[in-house]
């Protein structure tokens, strides 16, 4: 459908990749664990290596919770838009085929939050 | 000789005639559709104006007369108020936050119906329907202006309410209640009626206003109490007038109600998520509670409103789909927002707490069903690490939806432990949403929410540091330029209440008006 107007309406996105000064927009959310009360949004280069992006972003945006340090991240189980996805640790963001505003989850077996509570 | 002879008064349906469809007129030489440009867009089609029933028999001199008096009664209450330190009559200074959000998050919207009403009023060719706009965009900017004088008491003493309509343009959640009613007032005069005087002013109003006003009764604010029974009258107004605005645009044209119910749908839902805010008021900013949302939601929506739809349904229309959605999210929405207000406490311009034991109790009690197995553990982990001076202030910003750009703290619909996610490619881009009904609401009219301003994404842009601000520098604290940016004082305005200015006066100046120190 398209908006009702009276004259013509088109505008520009306002959120477009090339708004963000080389960066580029990573949705990222840990399953089972809602003490982060949503994913979270981080502007990285589309060159960051994605092991890189778990060892320093993803280490201070999730790492309050005691779970994360006893993450096995061999065993982590990854998604891309709700589809498994396996990242390779030492490729970029780019090469790993993450593009801008993509979201990825990550689920941690055997570990789902404070008391199991999924907190 | 001249005889003197009484003018004979007109009588009260003669006088409504001549003072309001008696000062209408049929141009003769422009055309109606040049002067009401607005009308046919939408697609409703409106055969006969005068088929329009005024819902108040209210002509201009009397609604001054009437409203002068009401207004010289609340002020003497407000000054009484201010003269003899009510501030320090409320339950306790948590109660002061809600007040911080009403003035930031509410008030500002009062103003901005003040405009759409205005707008509408003006767009529409029937006198009766320009009348009552007329009146009630004139309620919205009275309400707008007695809310910052009942509240300005406040500013006076507390935090955060310093500069509210521009953190209202600014703060990340405040883009909530903002997009809102941008999205209203950029709709048709149509679309706006049934958005704002239909969905929002009278299947909703009873979830936002009385819960605030009944709030401060029952927390001993008599100034915004009094704001609130002063406002009762043009309430009651407006619900007549958007109830008569659905009536009248069903019964003009069968055409027109599907288009009216994918706006009630739309409304609905939009409205909705705005009153996100208002259950975590109700369930955790009040100190002495009114009742629980998920009460106010069984009481207000699904029996008042349950009745309304039944009646509406004669004209063909039904209860909005996303009500079954609705229905299970009440057990988690108050909590799942307070979450989110406590990770992002320290970019907020107001405290956030922990609940005490009793109040976790009380909680337990009102939500059996969810509050002990999913949230009281985070929240007596929050509480230990709290204790131990480890306070959880999340740091990193959280992605929103594009439709009611609230963050995506919302569970899928009967899986409280999984985050809902869904999204939508629009022209090579990505876009992602909260929910089902925001996701629809988005696909409908890409066009228009492509331009969300949303406030993740600009503070990234860089849009949000003041001005001359360089984020390359080494060591640039991100989070201190926002909060310049947004006229708020780190360390003052936000974080816990617990280690507030607020809180720490509040004892005090009640201490000296109670005990001998």
């Amino acid at each position: 459908m398209a908006v009702a107007a009276v004259s013509k309406y088109e505008f520009a996105a306002a959120d477009s990749q090339d708004k963000f000064h080389g960066a580029q927009l990573l949705f990222i959310g840990w399953e089972d664990h809602l003490l982060f009360c949503a994913p979270f949004a981080f502007p990285f280069p589309p060159a960051m290596r994605f092991g890189d992006v778990v060892a320093g972003p993803m280490q201070a945006a999730f790492g309050y919770h005691p779970d994360f340090a006893q993450i096995d991240w061999a065993k982590v189980e990854w998604l891309k838009s709700g589809k498994p996805f396996a990242p390779d640790f030492d490729k970029s963001l780019a090469e790993n085929g993450l593009r801008h505003k993509d979201v990825i989850r990550f689920r941690t077996p055997g570990l789902n939050g404070i008391k199991g509570s999924c907190s | 000789m001249d005889m003197q002879v009484a003018k004979k008064k007109l009588g009260l349906k003669e006088r409504y005639a001549v003072m309001t469809r008696g000062l209408d007129w049929t141009p003769s030489y422009q055309k109606m559709e040049d002067i009401y440009p607005y009308m046919a867009y939408e697609g409703i089609k409106i055969h006969d104006w005068d088929k329009w029933e005024d819902p108040f028999r209210l002509t201009m001199d009397s609604y001054w007369k009437y409203q002068a008096e009401k207004e010289r009664k609340l002020y003497a209450i407000i000054d009484a108020f201010a003269q003899n330190n009510g501030h320090l009559n409320v339950t306790d200074a948590r109660y002061i936050n809600t007040l911080k959000l009403f003035i930031s998050g509410i008030s500002p919207l009062e103003y901005v119906a003040h405009r759409g009403f205005a707008h509408a009023g003006r767009a529409f060719p029937g006198a009766g329907p320009r009348v009552a706009c007329l009146m009630q965009s004139l309620d919205e900017i009275r309400h707008a202006q007695t809310q910052v004088h009942a509240i300005s008491n406040y500013n006076k003493y507390y935090n955060g309410m310093h500069d509210f309509h521009h953190m209202h343009d600014r703060v990340w959640f405040l883009s909530v209640p903002k997009s809102f009613f941008d999205d209203a007032i950029t709709a048709g005069p149509f679309e706006f009626m049934v958005s704002i005087g239909f969905s929002f002013e009278y299947v909703l109003t009873n979830l936002l206003f009385v819960p605030f006003v009944s709030g401060a009764a029952y927390n001993g604010d008599m100034g915004t109490m009094t704001f609130g029974f002063s406002a009762q009258s043009d309430e009651a107004r407006h619900m007549t007038l958007g109830l008569e605005v659905i009536k009248f645009i069903l019964e003009q044209d069968p055409a027109n109600v599907p288009i009216v119910q994918r706006w009630i749908d739309k409304w609905t839902w939009r409205g909705y998520r705005v009153l996100t805010l208002v259950a975590m008021m109700m369930d955790y900013m009040l100190p002495k509670r009114t009742m629980s949302w998920k009460e106010a939601w069984e009481v207000y929506f699904e029996e008042n409103g349950g009745a309304l739809f039944k009646d509406l349904a004669r004209y063909g229309i039904t209860m909005p789909k996303c009500a079954e959605q609705i229905a299970l999210e009440k057990d988690h929405l108050s909590h799942q927002a307070w979450s989110t207000f406590y990770n992002y406490a320290a970019a907020a311009n107001f405290h956030t707490w922990m609940p005490d034991e009793d109040e976790m109790t009380w909680l337990s009690s009102k939500y059996p069903e969810s509050f002990d197995k999913l949230y009281r553990p985070r929240y007596e982990f929050w509480r230990e690490q709290a204790a131990k001076g480890n306070r959880f202030y999340s740091k990193t910003l959280p992605m929103l939806c594009q439709t009611c750009q609230i963050p995506m703290v919302f569970t899928e619909p009967g899986e409280p432990t999984k985050i809902c996610y869904r999204e939508v490619d629009y022209k090579g881009d990505k876009y992602h949403f909260c929910s089902d009904p925001c996701k629809q609401i988005f696909e409908h009219e890409p066009e228009k929410y492509i331009q969300a301003w949303l406030p993740v994404q600009q503070i990234y842009q860089g849009n949000c540091f003041p001005e001359g601000t360089d984020p390359t520098v080494e060591g640039f604290d991100a989070l201190a330029a926002v909060l310049k940016y947004y006229n708020l004082e780190n360390g003052r305005d936000n974080l816990d209440f617990d280690i507030s200015e607020d809180k720490k006066n509040f004892a005090e100046w009640r201490g000296q008006a109670t005990k001998n120190i």
